[in-house]
């Protein structure tokens, strides 16, 4: 089924901003916004919900964490305990000051390259990925607003749309 | 206006309160202390003149059970001065503290803390009777009223070929020509920055601030400087024998972390009272920020002293940490606990750091464990093993606490609280995170 979505260019982060508030009041709605730049606030305007790549970042630091105790409570006390330099190693937390650094790293290593990667899976980012760039102004000085036509008036959304400063209004079918 | 007059009518309700708690408190301690210290300073006497570690518990140890309670008082030899000594230095180390976090905001420009200055003011009013107990302290030291300062012994000095090639710092003078040139420096700075932010608020044009913003630079360099010193000084003194280099910022971590959690909580409670009406969930979000990160900074800086002598393991740097883990198991590894990981787990999520009770139960936490972290640098050296958080190391601290509310908050009702024309007030009141 074609569905039809309307394109508003704005050329000013502040009037895109107001015309999201504006928007949304209006109970139309918005399928995607493209900016060069972040813009302030713009997640909170559109509702979106916050993310919650931290939490996933706590729970990549917590399991490297474990792994690093378990590598090496297993090879330095268990696997093969050896006197190195007189460094206690009956227990691991006897020895655990020397492990702390690695503990540290891996820690840090997991939380920071897992959740990077989780951002790219989430985001949809990969090398050879096809830009998804509805109009190549966005990346430079353009705000566009995707605006589902659904079952409003083309006219009506235009018109509304257009008071809100949109510079640009392109109706598209697909 | 307003504010500073409800806060002027609030400070005389509040400051009876605890002062009476205070006197409370040293009535019952009066009879305890004095008794012991009597008791203490014959048994230093006959027995050896030299309270290092372990020592005079094993002089002690001779004594037997029947009369156990003189036993413990012949132990607890330094006990009450050191009580003393360490919550003397937790509340003056805070006020400090404050003055280089306020000194640190100042020169930064920063735009969001404008709206919390009169409060750190507030804190830094301690300052100079925080300074001159510790002075008092120290001098009191110096003509042998106390054992704190081994070195300080001429006997002992005597017989001691490691503390005589040190006599040329570690004398008793010089000492105190070195605390109160630092007494001093941090004080006349902290009256001229003061002077000069009271003054603008009346002034027409900004040239005051330029001002503070030199003061506050030049603060910070003396600052760094003096307090390097004044830890080797005032702390690791303790303990003659032994050094290490990065103390100074050890001892500055635990300064400013409990510094800028004071300023949280001075800040929330004002805020419950209605007294800050521009501080709002953000300025709260960015304190509770700094006291997390701190936190972490405190960690990192105790487990690279602690893992730098435990690792070599040298036999003249490692006793320090033997007598600590030894006889300071709980205490030792406890204020890790406290100063890392219950900061760490509590103010981790953004959320939590605008929740007044997760910033108050975690400041909480954070004193709490700075004040053991004081504890455990004092403690050993000059208790040893007969440590125990009882009544003189509680009236101390509830002692010294009751006089830095009082003083803090006599210091909140000299001034409104909102300072009218620095160039950053506005940003500040509209700042959010």
């Amino acid at each position: 089924m074609a569905s039809k979505v309307i394109h508003a260019i704005y050329t000013d982060d502040d009037l895109l901003l107001q015309a999201v508030k504006q928007v949304r009041n209006a109970r139309y709605h918005i399928s995607e916004i493209y900016s060069p730049f972040p813009v302030h606030g713009l997640d909170k305007a559109m509702g979106l919900e916050p993310t919650r790549l931290a939490i996933a970042s706590f729970i990549y630091g917590v399991i490297g964490l474990i792994v690093s105790i378990i590598m090496m409570n297993y090879m330095m006390i268990e696997d093969w305990p050896q006197n190195i330099g007189g460094k206690p190693s009956f227990s691991f937390v006897q020895n655990s000051p020397a492990f702390v650094p690695i503990i540290f790293e891996l820690t840090v290593f997991f939380a920071a390259h897992l959740m990077v990667i989780t951002f790219y899976m989430r985001s949809k980012l990969w090398p050879y990925k096809a830009a998804e760039n509805p109009d190549v102004r966005t990346t430079d000085d353009h705000f566009l607003m995707e605006i589902d036509v659904a079952s409003h008036s083309v006219e009506e959304l235009s018109k509304f749309l257009y008071d809100t400063g949109a510079l640009e209004i392109k109706l598209i079918e697909n | 206006m307003v504010v500073g007059a409800i806060g002027l009518v609030y400070g005389f309700i509040a400051a009876p309160d605890t002062i009476e708690d205070v006197k409370e408190m040293m009535a019952a301690d009066a009879h305890d202390g004095p008794e012991e210290v009597a008791v203490l300073e014959n048994d230093a006497h006959l027995a050896n003149p030299e309270p290092t570690e372990g020592h005079d518990a094993t002089v002690g140890e001779a004594g037997h059970d029947n009369e156990h309670y003189e036993h413990i008082l012949h132990q607890l030899q330094n006990k009450p001065w050191a009580a003393v000594y360490i919550a003397a230095f937790f509340f003056f180390m805070i006020a400090l503290g404050t003055m280089a976090f306020y000194a640190l905001q100042q020169a930064s420009q920063a735009g969001w803390s404008p709206v919390l200055f009169r409060v750190m003011d507030g804190i830094t009013a301690y300052l100079l009777p925080g300074s001159i107990i510790m002075f008092i302290l120290l001098a009191l030291s110096g003509f042998h009223f106390n054992h704190l300062f081994t070195w300080m012994d001429p006997e002992v000095v005597a017989h001691d070929e490691l503390i005589q090639n040190k006599t040329a710092y570690l004398n008793v003078p010089f000492l105190l020509i070195r605390a109160a040139i630092y007494i001093a420096g941090w004080n006349i700075f902290r009256y001229l920055i003061r002077r000069n932010s009271l003054r603008l608020d009346e002034a027409t044009d900004d040239r005051l601030h330029k001002t503070n913003f030199k003061l506050a630079a030049g603060f910070l360099v003396f600052f760094l400087v003096t307090e390097s010193m004044m830890s080797w000084d005032w702390i690791m003194s303790v303990d003659p024998h032994w050094f290490s280099t990065l103390f100074g910022w050890y001892v500055f971590s635990s300064l400013i972390v409990s510094a800028v959690t004071m300023i949280a909580l001075v800040s929330i409670y004002l805020k419950s009272r209605g007294y800050l009406e521009y501080v709002n969930d953000s300025h709260i979000h960015d304190l509770a920020k700094y006291m997390f990160g701190f936190s972490i900074f405190w960690a990192y800086l105790w487990f690279s002293q602690y893992m730098l002598i435990w690792y070599s393991n040298i036999p003249e740097e490692v006793t320090y940490f033997i007598t600590r883990i030894e006889d300071y198991n709980l205490p030792f590894f406890g204020m890790v606990v406290l100063n890392f990981v219950f900061p760490v787990l509590l103010l981790m999520n953004s959320d939590y750091k605008r929740i007044n009770l997760f910033v108050i139960i975690s400041g909480i936490i954070i004193l709490c464990g700075h004040y053991l972290d004081i504890f455990v640098m004092i403690m050993p050296a000059t208790v040893g093993e007969s440590w125990f958080i009882g009544i003189p190391e509680i009236s101390a601290l509830l002692l010294f606490s009751g006089l830095f509310v009082f003083v803090v908050f006599r210091g909140l009702t000299k001034a409104p609280l909102l300072p009218k024309r620095n160039p950053f007030i506005e940003e500040s009141k509209h700042f959010h995170y």
